[in-house]
């Protein structure tokens, strides 16, 4: 008996902790395949997860929706949107950059962001298909290290950097959609053999690493001279300790040239979403005052794009960049990763 | 044999298979043309000649580094030899990419293979030291003493008599550890040394499951296979076993001396400060550094909580799974069981980031109510850690004489109770050791994770993934901290397990 006793206690113990085991982590998981929640919606975030977590929290205060994340990189969610198709469980998706929202959108997956979300962004950052709309933009910068490089050794130009004078002397993150944006809008201004004969440069002389912040942090180190990466690192870290950015100056390369090239973040709602409104609230929160005040005032230091808010002090005005003119809709990310693992970089 | 177990068993052999599969369907779906430019490419050479050369050079150190340490503390009169024989089994405790983080903070510039090398060796020479010390154990000294009495000195005594004995523990080792080191994703990343698992990684990034990764892992799970021939070339199908009754001797241990103890003693240690002196170094600066700040509780108590829960669900899952199969492999020999336990073998070689990609493919396309679903997670898990269970729960049941339950049927038990009241008492601890050994994996596994959780899930090692890639190394700390205290335990009962397992 005392034998049974202890089995079939330990049979059920185990029963009852499994079964609550996958009831909580089904609970803790949340929507799964079909979103639970009425009051919840989905967001598949490439964006940095700091930055959308404050949007997300505070566009909760403000209406009482929750938000959930899935985070990942552009082309990543953005491809994974695609194979979804209808049966996505996303009602709005984020990104860093704008080639993945162009292939979403080219994939028709998106519904047509309201006029009113639209109004708050002016038209040069956003599509003029009114698909998806402009949250945010960074600026293309040279990020090197001032121990190592005087200002006169700077290269004048991105396309001067598959020269073989810099040779293991550059980084970058190329498995990144920070990188592929700027290697797109590249590929937009100068023609695909010249992207083809940059990109062989680069795969001879960059020193590869994972992640724009590791990039800076080589640089910083001395470990490498320089490296291709979005402005916001650096003013993110010199906020912070500095410690993976004291020894580090930017280059913007500015005169229009390809390196000075301004990546438009881009949001859109899903035409699959049940949510439809929830998820517009979504957006119209994220492009509103107090969404771009976020950019303008927290730590994310990227550019604010609507509702007229400035951008922060610190960083050089969005005015004075000269950017090159690129359309965001024609930002095309499937050539590039083409090309790119065509060059061996990925 | 009795129907339903075997049908159960044919079905988890062939669900394990599923990937295996899928990159078969996916290269032929692919086209030739295709297949072959994404294939016969300078950068294909490149991972190829890095993961080659991490194998070639990262195993035979494992090996002479794990066998040299078995030696030392089962067969020398060490100084603290009881206390060496369990921290040289902590490594495993330590996640290989926290290993690898820690490592990078305290050299920064480590990178390439030179960095791939030790981070790897660090990482899983215990699993070769744990068998090989089970192994020694358990040698008959016997031998030993009869070449030493023709006149074999004690170098010739070793690499003639005792290294041969040692070769199933050094084969399965070594091909534990080649797996692993196919399999890793994290611990390469930091030190920016590409693998294969790395690209497919970086590829699945760039295009979600795109055929490029697809391609990419083809050659993962070639390389994977190659090594499981080798392993069952290397085995051979020669027996050490003693034949006989009785009990082997203890050998009678080597002194040392003042000559070589203290060699031998600064070996040991430098091997566990790199191994585990560092990561807890380093997590300690880190939280320090950090402050109260880091600890930020919600989160961290959140994703304490769905790893325990992956954990416990997985590690139930995938032992029930296994029975059936251990089952029939015990009682049933032939060919049958032949076959399921070598489809068992080819799924366990399988990486994780192969089974996500199958699994997403899949879920997507055929079954998708069950996408981003905690079902597919544990699904994912129980194959990839079923051969932890399947091992365990084999050593167990044989342990349980069928005599004995059909003892218990004579005296009028049925034959269902007999086999729970007798067989499954008698199989428990080591069921619950596998379970121990499916939950550590659980903890340290991060690419299926990723690419296969519902929406909103935050495990230890994603949280750890997510701070440390943004490098805020000083947030991810605590995250560290809690999978190495969450995995001692677990290392403790594989490290005690694996000295009776050695006994079968």
């Amino acid at each position: 008996m005392r034998m049974r006793f202890g089995l079939m206690s330990g049979v059920a113990l185990a029963t009852a902790a499994a079964l609550t085991v996958s009831g909580c982590s089904n609970s803790g998981s949340g929507s799964g395949a079909d979103s639970g929640a009425a009051n919840t919606i989905t967001v598949y975030n490439a964006q940095h997860e700091s930055l959308t977590t404050e949007w997300a929290d505070a566009f909760t205060a403000e209406t009482g929706i929750e938000v959930e994340l899935r985070n990942g990189s552009d082309t990543e969610l953005g491809n994974q949107l695609v194979a979804e198709g209808a049966q996505s469980p996303a009602d709005v998706f984020l990104t860093e950059n704008s080639p993945a929202m162009t292939l979403v959108e080219n994939a028709g997956l998106f519904a047509d962001v309201n006029q009113d979300v639209l109004a708050q962004v002016p038209t040069q950052y956003r599509p003029s298909s009114g698909k998806w709309t402009g949250i945010a933009a960074r600026s293309t910068v040279f990020a090197y290290n001032k121990d190592q490089l005087t200002e006169d050794q700077l290269p004048k130009s991105l396309l001067d950097l598959q020269d073989p004078a810099w040779k293991d002397r550059w980084a970058a993150s190329p498995s990144g959609a920070d990188f592929q944006a700027i290697v797109s809008a590249l590929l937009e201004l100068k023609g695909e053999d010249a992207t083809r004969q940059w990109l062989a440069g680069m795969k001879d002389n960059v020193r590869t690493y994972k992640g724009n912040g590791t990039v800076m942090k080589a640089v910083n180190a001395g470990e490498i001279p320089g490296g291709v990466i979005y402005h916001y690192y650096w003013f993110g870290d010199q906020a912070k300790t500095g410690e993976n950015s004291n020894n580090v100056a930017l280059h913007y390369f500015k005169n229009e040239d390809p390196g000075a090239f301004v990546s438009v973040s881009g949001g859109g709602v899903l035409k699959s979403s049940t949510k439809q409104d929830a998820a517009q609230q979504f957006l119209r929160f994220v492009t509103g005052k107090k969404g771009q005040e976020v950019l303008q005032t927290g730590t994310s230091f990227e550019y604010p794009v609507g509702s007229g808010v400035p951008a922060n002090p610190k960083l050089v005005p969005l005015a004075d960049l000269q950017a090159p003119p690129v359309d965001p809709a024609k930002l095309n990310s499937p050539q590039v990763t083409e090309l790119m693992t065509e060059a061996g970089l990925l | 044999m009795p129907f339903p177990l075997a049908a159960v068993a044919v079905i988890v052999v062939a669900a394990a298979l599923l990937p295996l599969g899928y990159v078969i369907a996916a290269s032929i779906d692919t086209g030739w043309d295709t297949a072959s430019a994404l294939l016969f490419r300078p950068r294909v050479r490149e991972l190829l000649q890095n993961t080659v050369m991490l194998v070639v050079v990262t195993v035979p150190i494992c090996v002479v580094v794990g066998v040299a340490a078995a030696w030392l503390v089962e067969r020398t009169r060490l100084f603290g030899a009881k206390a060496w024989a369990v921290l040289l089994a902590a490594p495993l405790a330590v996640p290989a990419f926290v290993n690898s983080y820690s490592w990078v903070t305290a050299v920064p510039s480590l990178g390439g293979l030179f960095g791939g090398v030790l981070i790897a060796t660090l990482s899983y020479f215990p699993l070769v030291y744990i068998p090989a010390a089970a192994t020694l154990r358990r040698l008959d000294p016997a031998v030993e003493e009869s070449a030493r009495a023709l006149g074999a000195g004690p170098v010739v005594v070793f690499c003639r008599v005792v290294v041969p004995q040692l070769r199933l523990a050094i084969a399965g080792g070594a091909l534990l550890v080649s797996l692993h080191l196919l399999a890793e994703y994290g611990a390469f990343v930091f030190i920016r040394f590409d693998t294969f698992t790395t690209a497919i990684f970086e590829q699945y990034q760039s295009t979600f499951n795109g055929s490029a990764a697809t391609m990419l892992a083809g050659v993962l799970v070639l390389l994977c296979l190659t090594l499981l021939v080798i392993e069952s070339v290397v085995r051979g199908s020669a027996r050490y076993a003693r034949i006989g009754s009785g009990a082997a001797r203890r050998a009678v241990p080597a002194e040392l001396g003042w000559r070589y103890s203290p060699i031998a003693l600064l070996f040991l240690g430098m091997l566990i400060a790199a191994s585990v002196g560092v990561p807890l170094v380093s997590v300690a600066r880190w939280l320090v550094i950090g402050g109260s700040a880091v600890w930020k509780l919600d989160a961290v108590s959140a994703a304490l909580g769905q790893t325990l829960g992956f954990g416990i669900a997985g590690a139930v899952v995938t032992c029930v799974l296994a029975f059936p199969i251990a089952w029939i492999s015990i009682r049933h020999r032939g060919r049958l069981s032949r076959v399921l336990e070598g489809g068992t073998y080819i799924s366990s070689s399988l990486p994780g980031i192969v089974v996500a990609l199958a699994f997403v493919t899949v879920t997507i396309r055929y079954l998708h109510p069950l996408y981003q679903t905690v079902t597919v997670v544990i699904a994912a898990y129980a194959l990839l850690f079923l051969p932890r269970a399947l091992v365990n729960l084999r050593a167990g049941l044989a342990q349980a004489p069928v005599g004995l339950e059909e003892t218990a049927q004579s005296l009028g038990v049925s034959p269902w109770a007999a086999f729970v009241r007798v067989t499954l008492r008698l199989a428990a601890p080591a069921t619950a050791a596998g379970g121990a050994l499916v939950f550590l994996g659980i903890v340290n596994e991060l690419t299926a994770t990723l690419l296969l959780a519902p929406t909103g899930t935050r495990t230890l090692s994603m949280q750890f993934w997510s701070l440390s890639s943004e490098i805020d190394y000083a947030g991810a700390a605590p995250y560290a901290l809690i999978m190495i205290v969450m995995s001692l335990p677990m290392t403790y009962v594989l490290f005690t397990q694996s000295k009776k397992v050695a006994g079968l």
